[in-house]
């Protein structure tokens, strides 16, 4: 084995570690910034600053009893929440997050900061993120269960509605950019203009961000779009029959799709690992800075607004969001075709 | 070569069960395992665009509708409604046509697996890169790609016309 080979292993393996901590990191995170918003303390007890709390709430989940309805499919039951953890890790393969390193000199070959260099890297994480899907609506039909099985359905109403505008916004940046690979994608925002403007994608895209943004909150259930568990009207959606570790792959996975979408809002509109003040070799300091920054955005945006009502989300997807996005793939092509950029 | 036996029994496999299923939700699920073993061999071809696309458009796309009206629908058994083991031959109407049509296919896919003289080569070198596809597809291909648009909008015009029941054959709702 080269040393090229054991550094990709292990790069490989850090990816996959962290991206399981960043999801208990995120579930801290998530309560502690509630409780700031809510003026309150939030959890405290477990550790010094309550920073232990994910390690206990693990802990409980590990010894609780795994259930499994007598009416439900046992095979696609217990087969859903592994889809939906699958496709929420995999997504994460073709995401680069730093610029090439040699570790210090280590390796003769720089060693570039992503699972899997693939050259359609967009289409791919667009690909996995329409299989994501499949994991809540098997939950929600195989649990045999009416709140179950509205939380599929609603889902699936949801993701594909959004999908659509999520694809043109990934378009609209591929125009610009003049390729699918994400690490070209990065490259092609180095640098600044007058000197002090970073040429991040935001500022030439702010419309397909916003599409960006507000897509990837529907296509990872978040609030306000909540719907496939809105706890009113559905108890918990698609995942009422599940307990214990089933559970708990579910919850992995939804924080584990949060951290994804922020990564790739990172590498297309924020310039990924470019930043000012730290050597290309620390970039990957900037992108963990840019994508902690988007995720705190989500979860303030979770313990600000309400949740829509389910027509206001298909109206507002549908007859706001397409069209807008169609609109902005045009425009872009027309800008990119007169100035060239 | 072993890469490519895996996928291919993988894609004949669960095709088969598609069709040998009684439970329309396992028979969709199956359908998609046949299409990922699908992209698989596209990507053994060099072609990732085409396989990625196939994910997307098949799989993850039409798939997920699929899935959507057979929840509706809520059917966990077809209803056959001719369980019994008739002889395809003696069955009544359109299904003794069925088994005409079963026959062709078998003598049309027998003929085209002995009568082949090897794989033929592309005409024009690999079409790998977006931009050589996009170029291709509004280029030479214009003409078919413009037809299938049409014949999509065809039968997207028919499902509505069918689904709106306020017509003349349908009757008022």
């Amino acid at each position: 084995m080269t040393p090229l080979l054991i550094a990709q292993i292990a790069l490989t393996l850090l990816v996959f570690i962290a991206l399981l901590s960043s999801a208990a990191g995120m579930v801290y995170f998530e309560r502690k910034v509630a409780a700031l918003l809510q003026q309150r303390v939030g959890p405290y007890l477990v550790g010094p600053q309550g920073l232990l709390q994910p390690v206990a709430d693990v802990i409980k989940l590990m010894f609780k009893e795994e259930l499994r309805p007598r009416a439900a499919d046992p095979l696609l039951f217990v087969l859903a929440p592994i889809i939906s953890a699958t496709a929420a890790f995999a997504a994460f393969a073709v995401v680069p997050f730093g610029a090439e390193t040699t570790l210090f000199g280590l390796l003769d070959t720089p060693l570039r900061l992503q699972v899997a260099d693939v050259n359609v890297a967009i289409l791919v994480i667009f690909a996995i993120a329409s299989m994501s899907v499949y994991g809540i609506v098997l939950a929600g039909w195989s649990s045999n269960s009416k709140y179950s099985l509205l939380g599929g359905l609603r889902s699936s109403a949801q993701m594909i509605s959004y999908e659509l505008s999520y694809g043109m916004s990934l378009a609209s940046v591929l125009l610009l950019a003049n390729s699918l690979s994400l690490t070209d994608i990065v490259n092609g925002q180095a640098g600044t203009w007058f000197g002090f403007i970073p040429r991040w994608f935001l500022f030439l895209q702010p419309v397909g961000f916003l599409i960006y943004m507000t897509a990837g909150v529907a296509e990872t259930n978040r609030a306000p779009f909540d719907f496939p568990e809105a706890e009113q009207e559905l108890v918990a959606g698609y995942h009422t029959e599940y307990s214990s570790m089933s559970f708990a792959m579910f919850f992995l996975a939804e924080y584990v799709n949060m951290v994804t979408v922020s990564a790739v809002a990172t590498d297309l509109f924020l310039g990924g690992w470019h930043g000012p003040l730290l050597p290309e070799s620390l970039g990957w300091i900037w992108f963990l800075l840019k994508v902690g920054a988007i995720l705190f955005f989500y979860v303030w945006m979770r313990w600000t607004l309400p949740r829509y009502r389910y027509d206001q989300l298909m109206a507002f997807g549908w007859k706001v969001l397409l069209p807008v996005s169609v609109l902005n793939l045009i425009v872009t092509a027309a800008g990119v075709l007169a100035f060239g950029l | 070569m072993t890469l490519f036996y895996f996928f291919a029994i993988i894609a004949i496999v669960a095709s088969l069960l598609v069709i040998a299923q009684r439970n329309p939700m396992y028979s969709v699920l199956l359908l998609i395992a046949s299409f990922g073993a699908l992209s698989g061999l596209y990507i053994l071809l060099d072609a990732p665009f085409v396989a990625v696309t196939q994910i997307i458009v098949y799989a993850g796309a039409i798939m997920v509708l699929f899935l959507f009206v057979v929840m509706l629908l809520n059917a966990p058994h077809e209803d056959t409604g001719l369980d019994t083991r008739v002889h395809p031959m003696l069955r009544p109407g359109a299904m003794r046509l069925g088994a005409v049509l079963a026959v062709g296919l078998i003598a049309e896919l027998v003929w085209a697996l002995t009568s082949g003289s090897g794989s033929g080569s592309f005409p024009s070198g690999p079409v790998i890169s977006v931009a050589t596809i996009g170029r291709r597809l509004f280029t030479d291909y214009a003409f078919p790609f413009e037809v299938t648009s049409v014949l999509i909008l065809v039968a997207m015009v028919g499902a509505v016309v069918m689904a709106r029941h306020d017509g003349v054959a349908g009757g008022k709702r």
